[in-house]
């Protein structure tokens, strides 16, 4: 599998904010792309999974056959919002996911297990601090297949253990011919990555 | 598809949601009326039909905007719109329409015979007026779904979905009316207006879903 970005470029609210951004990611490998604030890392997280229009270029999503026909279909997207209902308990909204999602991995215990929340499952969402909160998200990357993840800060508010954890969680999806594009302050101590260095559009 | 629903359901049923809210209000318009207008029960029988009707439009009005606006600012939104090849947005859409009706509107739909004693409407009527809240006012939730996916960026959207939705949702108030009180004073049909009002429902099941997945899709 392979995702080809060519002259891509992108708008917010009208005004363009990078453009002729062009890389290659193959299975097994990563992408992090690095930059100051502003500069169109999330929109271009948001672009690749078609949730965002590009105003100029291509993406293309080729060696997903059927199953995965575009960036979209076979990306997970973790925003910088963990798309959790905070009413729900942890097992609640995992469930869900899992049976919407579906391309099922490992039941939900076993994703939780991974992350090591499990005995916390029964809590509500909205319980729960920052960190964990964000690796019950990360939890539904691994409890689902998809070949693409598509990372948005995906260590914010993580600890030095969970991060460690989480790196060995990507690894393994490299290893089994992931790909994976994250947008990051931080290094994620990922081998097989090249960077991507964004720059101000002016 | 079926887990979506029994999502949104079990969110309804939690701390928070405001699912009740309509009902409550919908309790307040129908009690107020008969102190407004005054102790014709004769009147208010023929009235009643009306009231419970455009009580139970406004009602179902007040949710409409939080539909898709709590999975937009947790960031579900996203993941169901990424979700499109596997789960149609359409389909998604529908389902989520139905589970608000069935949180949101239902209770409405359930308590209006009761509301309609107030009104001192016979029992025949109650029926009727039942009968075409069931009906008809799953297409108020479908046309809603559009004014809601339109706002879904919008912090406080709320009157501005009723207010966008409001003329397309008349036909559908003016049918169900006009089914109610021809089940209680002949010579007016029943039937007719009826049969029209669940054309209008089935029509705006397919409309509005594929309207509101379009909005969603743009919304950003």
């Amino acid at each position: 599998m392979r995702l080809a970005v060519t002259n891509l470029s992108g708008e917010r609210g009208g005004e363009l904010i990078f453009s002729d951004l062009s890389f290659e990611v193959g299975a097994g490998s990563a992408v992090l792309v690095t930059g100051p604030n502003g500069v169109g890392k999330s929109t271009l997280l948001r672009i690749i999974g078609g949730l965002l229009p590009s105003s100029d270029g291509a993406i293309e999503f080729s060696g997903g056959g059927e199953a995965w026909p575009n960036a979209g279909a076979a990306a997970h997207y973790l925003g910088a919002t963990n798309a959790m209902k905070p009413a729900l308990t942890v097992e609640e909204n995992l469930s869900f996911w899992r049976s919407f999602l579906g391309e099922h991995l490992c039941t939900v215990d076993e994703a939780l297990e991974q992350v090591g929340l499990l005995d916390i499952a029964h809590l509500p969402f909205g319980y729960l601090s920052t960190g964990q909160r964000r690796r019950v998200a990360i939890a539904r990357l691994v409890m689902c297949y998809r070949p693409l993840w598509l990372l948005d800060e995906p260590t914010s508010g993580l600890d030095k253990r969970s991060e460690a954890k989480f790196t060995e969680l990507m690894r393994q999806h490299l290893a089994g011919g992931g790909l994976i594009v994250a947008a990051t302050h931080l290094p994620l101590g990922l081998e097989n990555s090249q960077e991507l260095q964004m720059v101000a559009n002016r | 598809m079926f887990s979506l629903y029994m999502r949104d359901l079990k969110l309804a049923g939690r701390a928070g949601s405001g699912a009740l809210t309509g009902a409550l209000f919908f309790l307040a318009v129908v009690a107020v009326i008969p102190f407004g207008v005054g102790p014709d029960l004769n009147l208010l029988a023929r009235i009643g039909p009306a009231i419970l009707w455009i009580g139970a439009l406004l009602a179902s009005l007040l949710g409409l905007d939080r539909m898709f606006q709590a999975d937009a600012e947790d960031g579900s939104l996203d993941l169901l719109l990424t979700a499109d090849s596997r789960h149609m947005l359409a389909l998604t859409v529908f389902t989520k329409c139905l589970a608000h009706w069935t949180t949101s509107v239902l209770p409405l739909v359930v308590i209006s015979p009761l509301l309609g004693l107030f009104m001192n409407v016979p029992p025949i009527g109650l029926l009727a007026v039942t009968l075409t809240l069931l009906v008809g006012t799953p297409a108020i939730t479908f046309i809603g779904a559009v004014g809601s996916a339109l706002t879904v960026a919008l912090p406080r959207g709320g009157l501005l979905v009723s207010v966008l939705i409001l003329p397309l949702v008349v036909p559908v108030l003016v049918f169900g009316v006009a089914a109610a009180r021809g089940a209680m004073a002949d010579p007016d049909p029943f039937l007719p207006p009826f049969l029209i009002l669940a054309a209008l429902t089935i029509f705006f099941s397919v409309l509005g879903p594929f309207a509101a997945s379009m909005a969603l899709r743009n919304a950003d």
